[in-house]
């Protein structure tokens, strides 16, 4: 089974509240369209680079949660995070990866090691305190009160396909460190 | 003054720049210029978070979350390192406008020769690198040198670029 990825993303937006949400790359794109928000970091310009950002404003910000979208291709360049995260036990982040097997952005070719690699599995053996893979929308938005409110570092490997709305690549907008700076200060103005 | 005549870096006089910097994390992957003596100790004092990283540019990252989120920060790391975090540095460093500190170990550096100079290859390069890429950097090798870390990294913050502190002796 898979979901719609601006399903995933709806559902998400359904029940987040405070979060700060990273993310990249087709994941990003449509975030800002479906769930626009200054809590959205989308300022991933070096790819694989996302989770480790987020683990620095999960450190900074213990007091906010942290959902980090990952992608598939993304994290496996840079999968000596999964041990940095486990080792630094960022109790609020959420490290989500949306699943789709290709480099989307890069023509759809696919990543290695589909069907064989388990991001579940390298989490839960780099130390992540749970890991669980889930392929319906169902038991995404079943699950996301209790992901979101569990003792991290969690992961969840989202096996996500295009949505039915898309919207073009806007890395521009994606990128604007203008946007990145009303980041910094939407974060800043909840500080307690 | 001869190189040989001169004192050393003190460790303690950089992690005391830090601190007056307003430094709370350290984002680390061993280098052996400044693993005894600077490194070692952050690792055993409570006042400062180390995050270990397993690849350098993780460390870019984590730095830049961490100014988002209102912390200041650098990275420890080996040249090596820095070598190979080049695109990270130009994606999240410059192009993204975040002030990531680096303190950055030279190899087999000879102080009192400067780097440029260098017979190793990958000595040789750095420099010339951060200059193609317009990064601000500063060569510390003998003690006093350490005053020029705290506003170094006061200007990147002010600024919001990268800077490079190269460290060419082992700090003592």
């Amino acid at each position: 089974m898979t979901m719609k990825r601006d399903q995933m993303l709806r559902a998400l937006a359904r029940h987040r509240t405070d979060e700060v949400v990273v993310a990249v790359y087709r994941a990003a794109n449509e975030l800002i369209h479906v769930d626009p928000s200054e809590l959205n970091y989308t300022f991933n310009a070096a790819m694989g680079q996302a989770s480790s950002a987020a683990l620095g404003i999960a450190l900074a910000r213990p007091d906010r949660r942290v959902v980090v979208l990952d992608g598939d291709g993304s994290l496996l360049m840079n999968l000596g995070t999964l041990v940095t995260i486990a080792d630094a036990e960022p109790a609020n982040l959420l490290h989500c990866v949306c699943s789709n097997g290709t480099y989307e952005t890069n023509g759809a070719v696919p990543v290695p090691g589909v069907g064989r690699a388990s991001f579940r599995d390298l989490a839960l053996a780099a130390g992540y305190r749970d890991a669980r893979r889930i392929d319906s929308l169902e038991e995404w938005d079943q699950a996301l009160p209790e992901l979101l409110a569990a003792a991290g570092p969690v992961l969840v490997d989202l096996v996500v396909e295009p949505g039915e709305e898309t919207w073009p690549d806007d890395f521009r907008t994606l990128h604007s460190t203008e946007r990145r700076d009303r980041f910094i200060e939407a974060l800043a103005g909840g500080r307690p | 003054m001869t190189a040989q005549a001169r004192a050393p870096l003190s460790a303690a006089a950089m992690r005391a720049q830090l601190d007056r910097a307003g430094v709370r994390f350290v984002a680390a992957l061993p280098d052996i210029t400044t693993s005894e003596h600077l490194l070692k100790p952050m690792l055993a004092d409570p006042a400062i978070r180390v995050v270990q990283v397993c690849k350098e540019d993780e460390g870019i990252s984590i730095c830049a979350g961490l100014y988002a989120g209102g912390e200041r920060s650098v990275l420890l790391m080996q040249h090596t390192g820095l070598l190979d975090s080049i695109n990270c540095l130009r994606a999240v460093g410059i192009e993204g406008e975040n002030p990531v500190c680096m303190i950055v170990g030279l190899l087999r550096n000879e102080p009192g020769v400067p780097p440029s100079h260098s017979p190793r290859y990958g000595l040789r390069i750095v420099q010339p690198i951060l200059g193609a890429m317009g990064v601000e950097n500063e060569l510390l090798e003998f003690a006093g040198d350490e005053e020029r870390i705290g506003p170094a990294i006061e200007r990147s913050y002010e600024r919001r670029r990268p800077v490079v502190l190269l460290v060419g002796g082992e700090p003592l």
